[in-house]
């Protein structure tokens, strides 16, 4: 694999043009080159994502008109699931519980960090491709394999997985407290192992390659925040997914070997089970310690991505770097030990809640400290209004204002009343929801180009955003007020409770919403697949980026660089820096690549 | 057929819109900037929109605050919930305060510092003061909200046994909730669910003498000021028992007995007199009558009239019917409850009278057999059986 090799700068023989001819499929299946394998995730997990939002578009037309019988279910569903065009009780929680799963994982794990960070390491450190291309289309195929399997368990006869994305025991344990605990649930099991399988080659791989492969002058301290968000993702993720694995293991002995991990004394279906002393708590740490950190390994990358794209379209350094690095850092550190605010109420003991609301509301320090430094970057910039750009403002308020309710969520008190209802709901969509969904959107935009050679249509990027921007906060904005009165989540309908008769009104604006909202990605698709295919030819860095991938020809060429890797002489962020005399480093440009060597005169920043 | 037609005209309207898309890009005159990047006009254009954006933002809170600000539960119905509301109040006061400012700067520096080709960006990449400022600040809010949130919840969670609250076990199910009152002296029987067969639905230990006297209901009544302990416990899955009145809830947890307790202030009388209660029946009511008259109109059973009782309900996800999975709570003067305890049936008369009488079905029926209930279709059937052959029993006799 000379292919791979580390080549510093002086290293002058190139023996990058005589690879073997490729065919089809090593070009495009089973191709281990990272800028396809980037390509395949992203197309892979935008199918996920449009499958996940359908689905959250079905229950909410259930929840806006419950019982209501619907052409659109009956179509879907089926008779099994929806007789006469009415959604049945069980089929609503499977729907929530696969929602839940494909987007949490498929698409804004998958499909963000897998996307961009295949993408975007090796050419942003200067590497020709990532250090084991072979373990790298390993980890894709393995993520395409899960996804097949999980959309398998949505055709099982019984149904799918429908404990709720957490799968809980004994509930996701035993098929006889709800149908979709057969089959369906062992499909989703089976589905997430090779998930997390190949989210650790991923992850290794992408550790490695940041560890190993930087180009010569690319320190530590000169990596894009998208490097830095990258690699701190997975770092955790190498930490925290072996633990939902063993988990997953854990109840699959349950389930189907008669072991008692998780269950105790239960009596169902008139007779009591065998099992006994396991706890059903236990799970609940072993998945939420997982289940936290992933909050940030969806987040993270796409802080990253804004990180970048603010800096570049602000046409100004990003405020803080060495802060915002800090701050990565310290989110990656708490995050793994913040899990016990899920289960305040779980009947651990009082005083592990106390522990945990601490060490919760210390996250918000950090996550204070990058928004803060995101808002500085604008002021006094020169934005440029770029799609990708306007996502990532958008990011940064949907952030601020789920972040915020985070504080209320966190504190174990306040947690007691609104634990999961709606405003959990809320807190949790625009957070890690939008948020990462913004990123995931923002990078299309800005990388599109390095991807495809082309420029996607602006004008629909910016319907796409305005319309997605009121939309989501038309969604989620209410739903904080519906979940503070008390409306339980996960329930089919609220019919039940006449007290709950007034906030009916208001989940018909959020289903309404929801709809134009999930529309109006059929632009972005639209332009997505369009622009491959027809979008105007890409130049070389359109967007005037310091960065090391847009030294990289328009057309890919395997190793990336056709000549000798370049080397880096600066941080990525000198945007319109000028010198002494008032004037810009390179006369005329208001930025300068890092592969540039410091002009006459000119003094490296300590940043 | 339909199917086949709609794809149709979908494709047909791709292709317009595809060829629409064309003839703009030909009609557009050569000297046109295709660049696909932002240009000093788009600039100024979302520029402008970002303004809008957060005025369209500040107007959403107001406009939910003003409509929906009313759905905040009515005056806590509890001792601690005062307390609780406090610090949900000044939680959300202050992160308002910091929501309204943050998005004000953030769209107002998107909207002042919008790209012109003129316009040169300030090259600013630090200033430890203010990231210092930035980062104290955060950190003091917070210490004071931990603090003040840590004392709240220690006083919450940890019962006051000198206080010798009352205790009784709710008991959870798919998909409803029995309570079991602890008797004279206070104490619950042991419990297990292998104990349970026949009429001893909740599987107390009959060997237990502390168990004899427990009383099992199916409507939770509460005395008014006397502190309440409630100790949780789960037939089958994961249940959360939440009270969202008094602002209490706990999972219910199969394996391990959880508890919380309170102490209700408000009885269930005084709540339905309160004017926050009276306006929202009122309005309850008044969409329940509007959606009758549908109903009439279709022919198809109408709604009752909406009158107001605490609740509790299930607020962990355990099931096909786990939305309707609910228990009415009484909370009345302590004459009206000890009244109301003194009619209900022991476990030990309950379960003596089952022995004595093994063919009088009905007496049982007033405990409530949790496999009755839906979602149990075996149990169901053998009851079903059973109670058939104790009918022909029954008429036997008579004959």
């Amino acid at each position: 694999m000379s292919a791979i090799a580390t080549a510093p700068a002086h290293d002058h023989h190139d023996d990058h043009g005589h690879h073997h001819k490729e065919t089809f499929i090593t070009k495009y299946i089973f191709s281990q080159d990272h800028k396809m394998i980037a390509k395949q995730y992203l197309i892979t997990g935008l199918i996920m994502g449009v499958i996940g939002i359908a689905m959250s578009i079905l229950f909410r037309i259930q929840l806006a008109w419950p019982e209501q019988s619907f052409w659109v279910f009956e179509a879907l569903l089926g008779d099994r699931w929806a007789p006469d065009g009415v959604m049945s009780p069980s089929i609503y929680l499977a729907l929530v519980t696969i929602h839940g799963t494909i987007m949490v994982f498929f698409v804004l794990t998958a499909g963000l960090s897998g996307t961009f960070s295949n993408l975007l390491i090796p050419l942003q450190i200067g590497a020709r491709d990532m250090a084991s291309g072979f373990l790298n289309m390993v980890s894709y195929w393995l993520f395409f394999l899960s996804s097949v399997i999980m959309l398998a368990s949505l055709f099982v006869e019984s149904g799918p997985a429908m404990a709720g994305w957490t799968i809980y025991p004994p509930l996701s344990a035993l098929p006889e407290a709800i149908s979709g605990s057969g089959t369906g649930m062992t499909l989703w099991l089976v589905s997430m192992a090779i998930f997390i399988a190949s989210s650790l080659l991923g992850s290794l791989n992408y550790i490695v390659t940041v560890i190993n492969l930087r180009t010569e002058g690319m320190s530590m301290t000169r990596l894009p925040l998208t490097i830095w968000a990258f690699f701190v993702t997975a770092i955790i993720g190498v930490v925290s997914f072996p633990v939902l694995l063993s988990a997953a293991l854990l109840l699959i002995m349950d389930r189907s070997f008669g072991t008692s991990f998780f269950l105790s004394d239960i009596f169902i279906k008139g007779e009591v089970l065998s099992h006994q002393g396991g706890s059903p708590v236990l799970f609940e740490h072993l998945f939420w310690f997982l289940g936290h950190p992933e909050v940030y390994i969806v987040l993270l990358p796409a802080l990253g991505i804004t990180s970048e794209i603010i800096a570049t379209n602000s046409r100004k350094p990003i405020f803080g770097y060495r802060a915002m690095v800090a701050s990565i850092l310290a989110i990656a550190f708490l995050s793994t030990i913040v899990w016990g605010h899920h289960m305040f109420i779980s009947g651990m003991n009082p005083f592990l809640g106390s522990v945990f609301t601490f060490t919760t509301l210390l996250i918000a320090i950090p996550s204070a400290v990058k928004a803060f430094n995101y808002i500085t970057t604008l002021w006094k910039g020169n934005l440029q209004m770029n799609p990708g750009m306007l996502f990532s403002i958008g990011l940064v308020s949907t952030f601020i204002t789920g972040g915020l309710t985070g504080i209320i969520l966190g504190d174990s008190t306040l947690d007691i009343n609104v634990h999961d209802t709606y405003f959990v709901v809320a807190h949790f969509h625009l957070v890690m929801g939008i948020s990462a969904l913004y990123g995931l959107f923002a990078g299309v935009y800005h990388w599109f180009p390095k991807m495809f050679g082309r420029m996607m249509n602006k004008n629909l990027g910016y319907i796409h955003f305005w319309v997605t921007a009121v939309g989501a906060y038309g969604v989620f904005f209410p739903m904080h007020f519906i979940g503070i009165a008390g409306l339980p989540r996960r329930y089919y309908t609220n019919t039940n409770f006449p007290y709950f008769d007034d906030y009916a009104d208001v989940n018909v604006i959020i289903t309404v919403a929801a709809i134009i909202t999930a529309l109006i990605q059929l632009v972005f698709l639209y332009n997505f697949f369009g622009s491959i295919f027809f979008g105007k030819k890409a130049v070389q860095n359109p967007w005037k980026s310091n960065t090391l991938e847009w030294t990289t020809p328009v057309e890919h060429v395997h190793g990336n660089w056709p000549g000798k890797i370049p080397s880096v002489y600066r941080w990525p962020y000198d945007y319109s820096k000028t010198g002494e005399d008032g004037e810009y480093v390179i006369k005329g440009q208001d930025f300068v690549t890092q592969t540039t060597p410091l002009q006459e005169g000119e003094e490296e920043l300590n940043h | 057929m339909t199917v086949f037609l709609v794809i149709i005209v979908l494709a047909l309207l791709a292709v317009t819109g595809w060829q629409i898309s064309k003839i703009f890009q030909l009609s557009k005159r050569p000297d046109a900037d295709t660049s696909q990047v932002a240009n000093d006009k788009d600039n100024h254009l979302h520029g402008i929109l970002m303004l809008a954006f957060v005025i369209f933002l500040y107007v959403i809170t107001v406009y939910c605050f003003w409509e929906y600000g009313r759905f905040y539960l009515p005056e806590a119905a509890s001792e601690h919930g005062g307390e609780y509301d406090t610090l949900m109040f000044i939680s959300i006061g202050l992160i308002m305060f910091v929501q309204i400012i943050t998005q004000g700067l953030l769209h107002y520096f998107a909207y002042k510092y919008k790209g012109k080709k003129t316009q040169k960006a300030l090259f600013y990449a630090d200033n430890d003061k203010l990231e210092f400022i930035w980062t104290i600040i955060p950190v003091i809010t917070l210490a004071g909200l931990i603090i003040y949130g840590l004392f709240t919840w220690s006083d919450i969670m940890n019962v006051n046994e000198d206080e010798d609250p009352m205790v009784i076990e709710l008991y959870a199910y798919q998909f409803d909730w029995r309570a079991r009152y602890s008797g004279e002296d206070n104490t619950l029987g042991k419990a297990n669910v292998r104990f349970i067969e026949g009429v001893n639905q909740l599987g107390v230990d009959e060997s237990d003498s502390y168990g004899k006297d427990d009383k099992i209901v199916t409507e939770l009544h509460l005395p008014v000021g006397q502190p309440v302990l409630f100790k949780f416990r789960s037939q089958d899955v994961l249940h959360s028992a939440y009270f969202p009145f008094f602002r209490a809830q706990m999972n219910v947890v199969p394996g391990m007995i959880t508890q919380f307790g309170f102490t209700p202030t408000i009885t269930t009388e005084e709540m339905r007199e309160s004017e926050y209660m009276v306006d929202k029946v009122k309005s309850v009511n008044e969409e329940r009558n509007e959606k009758n008259e549908e109903l009439r109109a279709q022919g198809e059973p109408t709604l009752d009239s909406y009158e107001f009782d605490y609740f509790l309900l299930c607020n962990k996800i355990c099931g096909q019917a786990h939305y309707n999975m609910q228990m009415k709570i009484i909370v009345e003067s302590e004459e009206d409850f000890n009244a109301w305890l003194e009619e209900q049936p022991t476990f030990g008369s309950t379960m003596e009278e089952s022995s004595e009488n093994v063919d009088r079905p009905e007496d049982t029926a007033g405990v409530g057999t949790p496999e009755n209930m839906e979602g149990n279709d075996d149990a169901e059937g053998e009851n079903d059986t059973e109670n058939s052959s104790q009918e022909v029993d029954a008429v036997a006799v008579v004959e």
